[in-house]
């Protein structure tokens, strides 16, 4: 067994953020999808994590200031999503189509 | 003086009469009523009499000077309020005054008017004793006495179009006296409505004459006309003076508006005698002598005049030839006499037509009395083919009839003699004999008034008796009441004519004499004014000494006698189916003038609108209605189809702007892109999880890209 080197982080990194899409693009429910959305910044945050025992902790700051901005698009998503529910009365994404023409 | 200068009580006499009948007269007892209507009647012929008597006193010292009272401002003042622009610009103010003028031919009229009134208004309560609506008579004959007053004697021509208007409005109500009569109704509206285009006329004259002289009043319209300043022949002034004369012939019965006297005849006796022969038919010659020296100033007016009257004069007299009424033979005896009195005014002789009037007035009152009672004699028979022989039974109404006859026929020393030879001799000699032809026609008809007069006389009085026993039995003279005026007449209609004994045969010719000065020509005006008596005076002697006058008066009366003679010859034994000798010699002739020569019929198709060809009315009615349906249909219609093909084009424009406008060149763009774009839109469709993943998939791409380059 080798030892768990970078690539490893890099696959794992790729698969999480290939789980992510996938949700974003599958999922309807809006919360889901913001939940996908973290999980695709998670995989990138990991990238970052994993490059910077290479390069320096330039990467762990720009993680830190990832998680920050995840938490504030949530926030926004969320409220975003509660405006909307009380609007439409749904949270389901596909019933979301007057961005249009 | 006081009757003079009270003149303006002469006609409230009979107005104050005609009010009481208006107010009281349904509970007055006939004796009240005689006394008030006749009373007031003959009050007003004495007050007449001093009052003209009072004149020639007042004008002794310069003959003809017109007496003039103004009572009251009527029309207009003299503050500038009702001011107009005369022709040459100026202003004048309208002005016309309830005013009163006597002179020489006033004084005439006023004289006979009233003596022949108030006898005629003693004869009415004799002939009208058994008439429903006594009273009523009596009102009308007061209030067309107060009219006729204030026409003669009114010092303007607006006051006498008020006098003109009241007698004709009299005339009506009396015509339609027996208004329950279909016949008297109409003929009543036939008078009034004839009388109406007359009365059109003489107000466009009057307008006419006020606009041109500035003034109404007869004194100074005279004045000016005699002042010089006009040309003889000045055109307006013969428009105004033919619009005059169009007034004179609906109110004397000329041609053409004779029509409705013969009609007028459904009226009571007493009011044929009264108003359609002696007054009121008179009007018209009072009005062109009042206006002489307008007419003097028109040739073309004066000839008008002539010829009218002749033309009447003849016209009427051969109608009067075959008519078998006895009443409409004297109404056409009237419209042919007064036709002598405008040949008289036309040829210049105006004094010769007053004349004329004043003798007519006596005779033809006369006659109709006469023929009123001739009529009440016999039960109300009206037609001479079933009288004859009455000469016996009524002696008094015979002889006075008589007397009558020879006046008209012009036979000497009786009134008309005098008066229609002067206006022959006047018609052959005046104008240097340019009226001669008239001479003629007026002397054929002096033969054919002698032959239909003694015709009515031997049809009436002589022959055979023609009437049924029961009226025969019933014969009777009529009373006092009827046959004193009728005898008080007769004096006049033989004496009238002596007031006017030419000089030729020995005579001073007193009424020419008394009429000069209101007759003066225009040239004697210029001379000195006080020597216009005797000017006229010496020129009328050396006119008379013409011997061809007494040839002509030689021939005139010759012509009286052969008309008596003829009459006497065909008419002295007739009886029952007696041939009427026009009838025998000349049928078709006969039959034109039993029928008036179709005048109204011609008038039915001209102007009354009757007859009509299929559904097309002819004549001037059916000229109104085809204006009419020109009207509503062309122009209405060119007007209507001008709305439609507005109102069309304006559905087409509409429709252009909304298909073609909006539709093709402003939505057309807008559906174009529309349809262009919607391949567009198809990319667009809202769902943000499409739109993620076309990122994705492009992202995906430019990676695989740039992987595998």
């Amino acid at each position: 067994m080798a030892p768990i080197g970078t690539l490893h982080y890099l696959v794992t990194a790729a698969a999480l953020f290939i789980l992510g899409v996938i949700g974003v693009l599958t999922r309807r429910n809006v919360v889901i999808i913001l939940m996908s959305i973290e999980l695709i910044l998670n995989a990138v945050n990991l990238n970052l994590v994993a490059f910077s025992r290479l390069w320096g902790l330039h990467g762990q700051v720009f993680a830190i200031f990832v998680i920050t901005d995840a938490a504030a698009e949530a926030a926004v998503g969320l409220g975003i999503l509660i405006a909307f529910f009380r609007n439409k009365e749904t949270v389901n994404v596909d019933e979301v189509d007057l961005l249009k023409w | 003086m006081f009757f003079l200068t009270h003149i303006w009580l002469i006609p409230l006499l009979p107005a104050f009469g005609a009010a009481t009948m208006f107010f009281f007269g349904r509970k007055l007892q006939k004796a009240t009523v005689n006394a008030i209507c006749v009373g007031v009647v003959v009050l007003a012929f004495l007050f007449a009499c001093s009052a003209v008597w009072q004149y020639t006193d007042y004008a002794h010292d310069k003959p003809g000077k017109p007496y003039q009272t103004i009572v009251y401002t009527w029309l207009g003042t003299d503050t500038g309020q009702m001011n107009y622009v005369m022709r040459d610009g100026k202003p004048a103010p309208f002005q016309a005054d309830v005013g009163f003028l006597l002179d020489p031919l006033s004084s005439i009229w006023l004289l006979f008017v009233t003596g022949v009134g108030a006898l005629i208004h003693i004869y009415s309560t004799g002939y009208m004793a058994h008439e429903h609506g006594y009273y009523r008579f009596f009102g009308y004959l007061n209030l067309f006495m107060f009219s006729m007053l204030t026409l003669i004697l009114g010092n303007n021509y607006a006051l006498m179009f008020v006098g003109w208007e009241g007698v004709g409005l009299c005339s009506y109500l009396l015509i339609g006296f027996y208004f329950h009569r279909h016949s008297a109704s109409t003929a009543a509206n036939k008078a009034f409505i004839v009388n109406r285009i007359g009365d059109a006329g003489f107000l466009l004259g009057m307008f006419t004459i006020a606009w041109y002289f500035g003034s109404l009043r007869f004194t100074e319209v005279t004045h000016l006309a005699r002042s010089g300043h006009f040309a003889i022949g000045d055109p307006i002034i013969t428009g105004a003076t033919l619009l005059l004369f169009v007034g004179a012939c609906g109110k004397s019965a000329q041609i053409p508006l004779y029509v409705w006297l013969p009609d007028a005849m459904e009226g009571p006796t007493p009011v044929s005698a009264l108003i359609h022969a002696a007054t009121m038919v008179t009007a018209g010659v009072y009005m062109v002598a009042r206006s002489n020296a307008l007419f003097v100033l028109a040739p073309t007016s004066m000839k008008t005049v002539a010829i009218v009257g002749t033309l009447t004069a003849i016209f009427a007299a051969s109608i009067g030839l075959v008519q078998n009424d006895i009443k409409r033979v004297l109404a056409y005896s009237t419209v042919s006499q007064l036709g002598y009195m405008f040949l008289a005014l036309g040829v210049g002789a105006f004094s010769a037509g007053v004349f004329h009037v004043f003798t007519h007035a006596f005779f033809k009152a006369l006659l109709f009395l006469g023929s009123g009672s001739v009529i009440h004699a016999m039960s109300g028979e009206q037609d001479m083919r079933n009288m004859g022989d009455l000469h016996k039974r009524i002696p008094i109404t015979h002889w006075t009839m008589f007397i009558a006859t020879f006046a008209i026929a012009g036979i000497p020393p009786f009134a008309g003699f005098f008066s229609k030879d002067e206006i022959l001799w006047q018609a052959w000699s005046s104008e240097g004999g340019a009226y001669r032809l008239l001479w003629f026609v007026g002397f054929i008809t002096a033969l054919m008034t002698a032959f239909y007069m003694f015709r009515l006389m031997f049809l009436t009085f002589h022959g055979r008796p023609r009437m049924t026993h029961e009226v025969e039995h019933h014969i009777h003279e009529s009373p006092k009441s009827m046959t004193v005026p009728l005898v008080i007449l007769a004096v006049c209609a033989v004496g009238a004519g002596w007031l006017g004994w030419p000089h030729s045969i020995g005579g001073s010719d007193h009424f020419a004499k008394f009429l000069d000065p209101v007759f003066a020509r225009e040239a004697k005006v210029f001379q000195e004014e006080g020597k216009i008596a005797q000017l006229a005076a010496g020129e009328r002697e050396e006119e008379h000494t013409s011997p061809i006058e007494y040839g002509l008066m030689f021939l005139s009366v010759g012509a009286a006698v052969t008309g008596w003679g003829m009459a006497w010859r065909a008419y002295r034994h007739a009886d029952k189916g007696y041939v009427e000798p026009i009838a025998a010699g000349a049928p078709p002739l006969y039959d034109v003038l039993y029928h008036k020569y179709y005048v109204d019929e011609g008038y039915d198709y001209a102007f009354t609108g009757r007859r009509k060809l299929g559904e097309v009315r002819l004549g001037v009615m059916g000229l109104g209605e085809a204006a009419s349906w020109f009207d509503s249909h062309i122009i209405d219609g060119i007007v209507n189809g001008t709305g439609w093909a507005t109102r069309a084009f304006g559905t087409l424009s509409s429709w252009w702007d909304k298909w073609i406008i909006d539709g093709v060149l402003v939505n057309g763009p807008a559906i174009l892109s529309r349809m262009l774009s919607y391949p567009v839109r198809l990319l667009e469709w809202g769902l943000v999880q499409w739109y993620a993943l076309v990122m994705v998939m492009g992202l995906v791409g430019f990676v695989a890209y740039y992987a595998w380059r």
